[in-house]
């Protein structure tokens, strides 16, 4: 067993009732992750997408979360009161079965990083562009079990292993090395 | 690479069916901005005087503000502009919403539409790809539930849709083109629509708005949202609620009405109701509107919120902003629910809502003065609402006197003749204003009315307070922290306006400052027009996060074209004067330049004439409101002035112009 550890835990609460479907979040987003910086801004690019159907009431925020090669065996579909969201409406995922959290260009995945930059901002932008308090930053700190943090190449490792084997993996990376020596 | 703007409009001709990207002069943004600024060029270029505005070589333009699509907060004005079925002169009405940054997405700042389509059609612009398309299936169809249906067929949930009605399919002079929660409404650009046989304009766009100075442009915009949060939290003190905060007139928050109620006018703008508002009416009309009203909504990236989603009982819910919620209502004797509830009609058939109660009103009262007859109006229900809701669906459709009143108050005078003209009595330009008559001539307000060619008091008035405060303490409080000022004279403008006695209205302010406010007030709402941003984050209300100061920074960090106030107000100037060139080319004159005869009880006819004299000299007009050779060359306008000469403009006898000034035509 690991020991106990600190953690901070980021959270951006969204209140849906507030949203008033400006789309400024998506607006900064992409204009913050544009290169460089804020040199252009592009809806479409944003990792933060609003559902808006105004005639049915319907204001949904929704962040980008991790790219998933395979859709979903089946599709969700949520009524809440009485408001039928569209397909995969709650989904984070950028998914092959839709078009969002893609770069509309070259359909690579989109995810929200929380504007990772360095310094670290005092909030996440879309939460400081949203002046009526649909989006709101906490930040709270959990105990956890240290684990061992897997290195991203370590995790991308673990995934092909699960996947093909890791004989056949560990086959595949001598046959590599030894033809790059050629 | 062009900044803030593609640099790329959509030349459709409907005629032939043909699509056309053509690159734009950056040149031409350096002279006349964008927006409102090149269309007038575009306009006065492409559509000369002969042409009607039904005619296949009228132009409507659809064209998004040099800053729509940049994060500039509340810049999304898509700004339209043709020739007027009513007035024959040139409208240029915008609509907020979310249509403008969409076209900067795919690719373009306009679209110019010409020529004629035979059948129904829309335009469906996603990005590279533009299709005219067949929309006889659209025919009769509601403006938002055509929004809705294309939407759905083109399985496009995010694309934008610009629609007409019913009203601008059958060419009402007051027909609007409606985009979801707003809508270009003014002097009949849906019937222009309409004529050119477009059912909507349907947008999708995924690409980038550049802008050329990124950190400096994201500065400047933090601080206009910095601002916008301490106005919200700091309402100017001892004004009326609806003057206090920012963004549009917040009609759909305020339940109390008392104000427009008793201060406005009921009916055809005749009935002040001095004591109409209480208890009970105020229990009735905030049930009302609170069990309508889904939800406060705003346009693209604005925190505002002045528009709502109202569901009326039984009927399809529609969005709603400003003051078309008291229109109607009031037009009809009536109350809110009736309001709300044709104003779903109202907005589904796409006609004005300051012009179509008026006209309706307008329809009633020539009845009850027995200049119309029952034989007019067989079948019309006895009941004030019941007629208002008769005469929507005739005027919409054009059935008989519904064709008549479709031309608006003016035209439709003419052709009832038997005195009907008198009725038609709240027109400038032969154009419906606002139900307001008051008491004694407002200097400022006055050469407003006169001058302001958008032909909409409320898209040129703003900035400076509309009545001093009470005491000096009071104004030289609200001077204080007043940095908006394009100079600091106009803080001891106010500081010295007394409510009474020596300083105050009519002498005071004097002409000549009365001349400084107008421009300044003005000035803003043409900058708004060519950029694209709402006037109710700039021109509209006392102390704006956006002015004559940061306005320059950024045009300069956003466009890359370097600006400071000087040349931006030159800007401004130039084609604010190509607007009312163009207008003068197709008649416009001194005689035209004037609010309606009973707006005030008391006039003063001689101060009245030196405040248009004066203001005419400041402009650079001449007497007869025409731009002087001087003043057009000054701005770079020599196309005008070679023009004008052409046309004999500048040598027209004086006398024949000049026996219609206000001043000797005031009667009342
Ligand atoms: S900025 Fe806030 S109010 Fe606007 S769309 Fe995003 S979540 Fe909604
Ligand atoms: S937190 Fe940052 S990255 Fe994530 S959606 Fe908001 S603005 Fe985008
Ligand atoms: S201030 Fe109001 S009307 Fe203007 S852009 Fe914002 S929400 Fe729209």
């Amino acid at each position: 067993m690991g020991e106990k550890k600190k953690k901070i835990v980021k959270t951006i609460k969204v209140d849906a009732d507030k949203c008033n479907g400006c789309r400024a979040c998506e607006v900064i987003c992409s204009a913050f992750h544009a290169t460089p910086r804020y040199s252009s801004n592009n809806p479409a690019r944003s990792r933060i997408r609003l559902i808006r159907e105004p005639l049915r009431d319907i204001y949904l925020p929704v962040y980008a979360g991790e790219y998933t090669p395979a859709e979903c065996a089946g599709r969700d579909k949520y009524v809440i009161e009485g408001k039928e969201y569209e397909e995969c409406a709650f989904c984070r995922a950028s998914c092959p079965s839709r078009d969002v959290f893609k770069e509309p260009d070259s359909g690579l995945p989109l995810k929200c990083d929380m504007c990772e930059s360095d310094p670290d901002l005092e909030k996440p932008l879309c939460v400081q562009w949203c002046l009526v308090d649909a989006l709101t930053y906490e930040e709270r700190e959990e105990e956890v079990e240290e684990e061992t943090e897997l290195e991203e190449l370590e995790i991308g490792l673990e995934a092909l292993a699960d996947k093909f084997g890791l004989d056949k993996m560990m086959d595949t990376v001598a046959r590599m090395s030894l033809s790059k020596k050629e | 690479m062009r900044y803030a703007e593609t640099g790329f409009n959509l030349e459709i001709d409907l005629t032939r069916g043909n699509v056309e990207r053509v690159e734009t002069d950056p040149r031409d943004t350096e002279l006349y901005l964008g927006g409102l600024g090149t269309n007038a060029k575009i306009l006065w270029d492409r559509v000369p005087p002969e042409v009607e505005p039904f005619s296949p070589d009228n132009l409507l333009i659809f064209s998004a503000g040099l800053l729509c699509g940049t994060p500039a907060t509340g810049c999304n004005r898509t700004i339209v502009s043709t020739v007027s079925p009513q007035t024959h002169l040139m409208a240029f009405s915008m609509m907020g919403g979310f249509w403008a940054p969409e076209l900067k997405y795919a690719g373009y700042d306009k679209v110019i539409l010409r020529g004629k389509s035979p059948n129904l059609v829309y335009l469906w612009i996603h990005n590279d790809k533009v299709e005219i398309r067949d929309a006889t299936h659209l025919k009769g169809k509601g403006a938002v539930e055509t929004a809705e249906l294309i939407r759905q067929e083109l399985n496009e949930p995010r694309a934008q849709v610009a629609a007409i009605g019913l009203a601008g399919e059958n060419r009402v002079y007051f027909a609007s083109i409606e985009q979801g929660r707003s809508s270009a409404s003014r002097l009949g650009l849906g019937a222009v629509m309409g004529d050119k046989g477009v059912k909507a304009i349907v947008v999708r766009g995924t690409k980038d708005v550049n802008v050329a100075r990124p950190a400096e442009f994201l500065a400047l915009c933090n601080e206009v949202l910095q601002y916008i949060k301490f106005r919200n939290e700091n309402p100017i003190p001892g004004v009326m609620p609806i003057l206090a905060g920012l963004g549009s007139p917040q009609e759909m928050k305020v339940h109390d009405e008392k104000w427009h109620t008793e201060n406005f006018m009921w009916g055809n703008s005749r009935v002040r109701r001095k004591d109409f508002w209480n208890d009970e009416i105020a229990r009735q009309w905030a049930e009302t509107l609170d069990s309508m009203r889904t939800r406060l909504i705003s346009c693209y990236n604005c925190p505002m919120t002045c528009g709502a989603t109202i569901s009326p009982p039984g009927l399809p819910t529609y969005m709603m902003k400003c003051f078309s919620k008291l229109t109607y209502t009031m037009a009809a004797f009536s109350d809110l629910e009736f309001g709300l509830g044709i104003a779903q009609s109202a907005t589904e058939y796409g006609v004005d809502g300051f012009s179509a109660p008026q006209v309706m009103a307008f329809a009633l009262e020539l009845y009850e003065n027995g200049i119309l007859t029952d034989e007019d109006f067989p079948g019309m229900p006895a009941d004030n609402e019941g007629r208002f809701y008769w005469l929507l669906d005739r005027i919409v459709r054009r059935e008989g006197i519904g064709d008549v009143l479709a031309d608006g108050t003016y035209w439709a005078s003419k052709r009832i003749g038997k005195g009907a003209e008198a009725y038609a009595h709240n027109n400038i330009k032969k154009h419906e204003q606002l139900p307001l008559k008051l008491s004694m001539l407002n200097p400022i307000y006055f050469l407003m009315y006169a001058t302001g060619e958008k032909l909409n008091i409320t898209q040129i008035e703003g900035q400076f307070p509309q009545a001093p405060w009470r005491t000096r303490e009071e104004r030289e409080e609200f001077a204080k922290d007043w940095f908006q000022v394009p100079d600091e004279k106009f803080k001891q403008y106010l500081v010295d306006w007394e409510p009474r006695g020596e300083k105050s209205m009519p002498f005071y302010p004097t002409v000549e400052m009365c001349c400084d406010i107008v421009d300044w007030q003005e000035r803003m709402h043409y900058i708004d027009d060519a950029l694209g941003m709402c006037a109710g984050l700039s021109s509209f209300p006392l102390k704006p996060p956006y002015h004559l100061h940061n306005y320059p920074k950024f045009i300069s960090a956003g466009a890359g074209i370097d600006m400071d106030t000087d040349t931006l107000t030159q800007a401004a100037r130039r084609y604010r004067t190509l607007v009312r060139a163009y207008n003068i080319r197709r008649g416009m004159r001194r005689k035209d330049d004037k609010p309606p005869e009973n707006h005030w009880k008391k006039r003063f006819p001689e101060l009245e004439k030196e405040l248009l004299d004066t203001y005419y000299k400041f402009k650079g007009w001449n007497d007869q409101g025409i731009p002087t050779r001087e003043s057009l060359s000054e701005l770079g306008l020599d196309y005008v002035v070679e023009d004008f000469e052409k046309r004999g403009i500048y040598s027209e006898t004086e006398d024949d112009s000049s026996s219609e000034t206000p001043a000797e035509d005031e009667k009342i």
